[in-house]
């Protein structure tokens, strides 16, 4: 067998040995950095979910187009036909003053009061359904309508779709921010780990070096253990964000059928789980490298 | 093999240990070293295996000059040396089997072939037959054939030991002296320190005397 291999090898083997020998306290370390690292996962997932959410909910954004108070018939007729010619307009219905006002009528349980109006005050409306488009494609549809000379005023029903949009691209780099701070924290926990390790084998590391060992066959072990205890803290990280997807899936489903939107909560994609389980193991192993290089020169053989 | 010119040795307190050495030993050659408590033997030992660098002066060893050797070639001196430590440096939560394996493991032996050697090792010093045992329950002279059986295992051409034994009944002494005898007449370059006057009475090697960190004549 190569030699090179068969360090490799050792390293691995005696990292695993290190993680079994001390079953609490790498369960404890583990535990701190899944916790550490469920939080950013978790909202990520989170934010994940209410994106496709609201994508599931505004599928169809609308428009409303409320017209001039003196538009004629001749007006509403003109609308009608440039609507039918645009293409980014799926389909559109025509909500005359009167009807809106009988709506209103019934919907408020202000039949009394409306009814005292010497005119309706209501405008007459087109409700437009568009083809899915962006929200800055929306808005430009938007802006567009509200330019003909017939309209008065054209809003964006989905607006909320929109702040909602804001809000996730906000929330992403909140996890991003969220993610770099605590993996300091894993960076903390495999130092010290580390250290405590190095401190508890003085003896072995000393003989090792009297017998010809070079600084690389002392440093592996300890590289892999980082970045082993560090990927099973990720693995931890993921076990939790499974568990709160698994205890809230049921609940959310009976919720969302409320408002008849079929949704099921998803977990991480794999690609995103493989990442979650190699930046785990990368900061581990940085953080081992750190921790290596400041104590290990201090054991020197005597 | 091993050869040192004008070679001195002060600690940074500015104790000077060794003062002017200069001596060979050839391939295959035996010699032992002795003197007082504090003449400088281990400090000698340890300048061999680049524990400790000279002050000044020149040390070969294995052709290569030691006294100038970079940090990163140190590991690969010291593979070709079997070293016997006056203080042991046992790993004790190892069994004696492992113990012996850790040089292999270091030159990136694959595990069969490495398995035969420590059994052989172990078997030269006859103690096959404790390879499972931990070192806390071997008595003082087994302690110290575990530790020759870990410096042999790498079939090192020079092998030094410091008091390989001290605390040791005369016997039992004797056994050990014998023991690198026969090492050394397979043709292995051997050095030992030893302040046992008692043994190197009967002993046909080589003397190299050290008082207070000088070569007696
Ligand atoms: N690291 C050190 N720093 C300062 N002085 C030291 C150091 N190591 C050894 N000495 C001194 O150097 C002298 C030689 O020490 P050395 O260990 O070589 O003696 P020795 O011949 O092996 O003695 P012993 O027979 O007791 O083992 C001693 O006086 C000792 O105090
Ligand atoms: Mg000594």
């Amino acid at each position: 067998m190569n030699v090179w291999l068969s360090h490799h090898l050792h390293a691995l083997a005696l990292a695993f040995k290190r993680l079994g020998r001390a079953p609490l306290g790498s369960l404890l370390s583990i535990a701190v950095i899944g916790i550490a690292f469920s939080l950013p996962a978790g909202i990520y997932v989170l934010l994940e979910n209410l994106q496709a959410l609201s994508g599931q909910v505004s599928g169809a954004p609308q428009l409303s187009l409320f017209l001039r108070l003196d538009v004629d018939k001749d007006d509403v007729a003109k609308i009608e036909s440039y609507l039918e010619q645009h293409p980014p307009v799926a389909s559109f219905k025509f909500v005359s003053k009167d009807s809106a006002l009988d709506q209103l009528k019934q919907e408020s349980g202000l039949a009394d009061v409306m009814n005292g109006l010497e005119r309706n005050p209501l405008p007459d409306a087109f409700v437009v359904s568009t083809r899915a488009l962006t929200p800055e494609g929306l808005e430009a549809l938007r802006m567009e309508l509200g330019q003909l000379p017939q309209v008065e005023y054209a809003q964006v029903d989905s607006a909320w779709a929109k702040r909602l949009d804001a809000l996730l691209k906000l929330g992403h780099l909140a996890v991003l921010l969220l993610g770099a701070l605590l993996s300091f924290s894993l960076i903390a926990v495999a130092f010290n780990t580390i250290r405590l390790q190095i401190l508890t084998m003085q003896d072995e590391i000393e003989v090792a070096k009297l017998i010809g060992a070079t600084t690389g066959f002392v440093r592996r072990p300890f590289l892999y253990f980082g970045a082993l205890q560090g990927m099973v803290g990720g693995a931890a990280a993921w076990l939790i964000i499974s568990a709160g997807i698994y205890l809230t899936d049921d609940q959310l489903k009976d919720l969302l059928q409320l408002y008849e939107v079929n949704f099921r909560l998803y977990h991480l994609s794999l690609e995103d789980s493989l990442s979650l389980l190699l930046f785990s193991a990368g900061l581990g192993w940085a953080g081992a490298w750190l921790s290596v290089a400041n104590h290990l020169s201090q054991v020197e053989p005597r | 093999m091993i050869s040192f010119s004008q070679v001195y040795k002060r600690y940074p307190n500015g104790y000077e240990a060794l003062k002017n050495i200069s001596f060979s030993l050839e391939a295959g050659e035996m010699a032992l070293i002795t003197g007082h408590s504090g003449a400088g033997k281990t400090t000698l030992l340890r300048l061999i295996a680049a524990i400790e660098r000279p002050t000044s002066g020149s040390i070969i060893v294995n052709g290569q000059n030691v006294s100038t050797l970079k940090g990163g070639a140190i590991p690969f001196l010291r593979r070709n040396l079997g070293l016997v430590f006056q203080d042991q440096k046992i790993l004790f939560d190892r069994n004696v089997f492992q113990n012996v394996l850790l040089p292999l493991q270091i030159s990136g032996f694959g595990s069969t072939a490495a398995t035969r050697r420590v059994r052989a090792a172990l078997d030269k010093v006859g103690l096959l037959n404790r390879e499972k045992a931990w070192p806390i329950t071997l008595s003082g002279g087994e302690q110290q054939r575990l530790c020759i059986a870990r410096a042999i295992v790498n079939r090192p051409s020079i092998l030094i030991a410091d008091e390989p034994t001290s605390n040791l009944d005369a016997d039992y002494a004797r056994d050990i002296m014998d023991m690198f005898v026969s090492f050394n007449q397979v043709g292995v370059a051997i050095l030992i320190a030893t302040h046992d006057v008692e043994l190197l009475g009967s002993m046909q090697q080589r003397i190299l005397t050290l008082n207070h960190g000088e070569l007696a004549a």
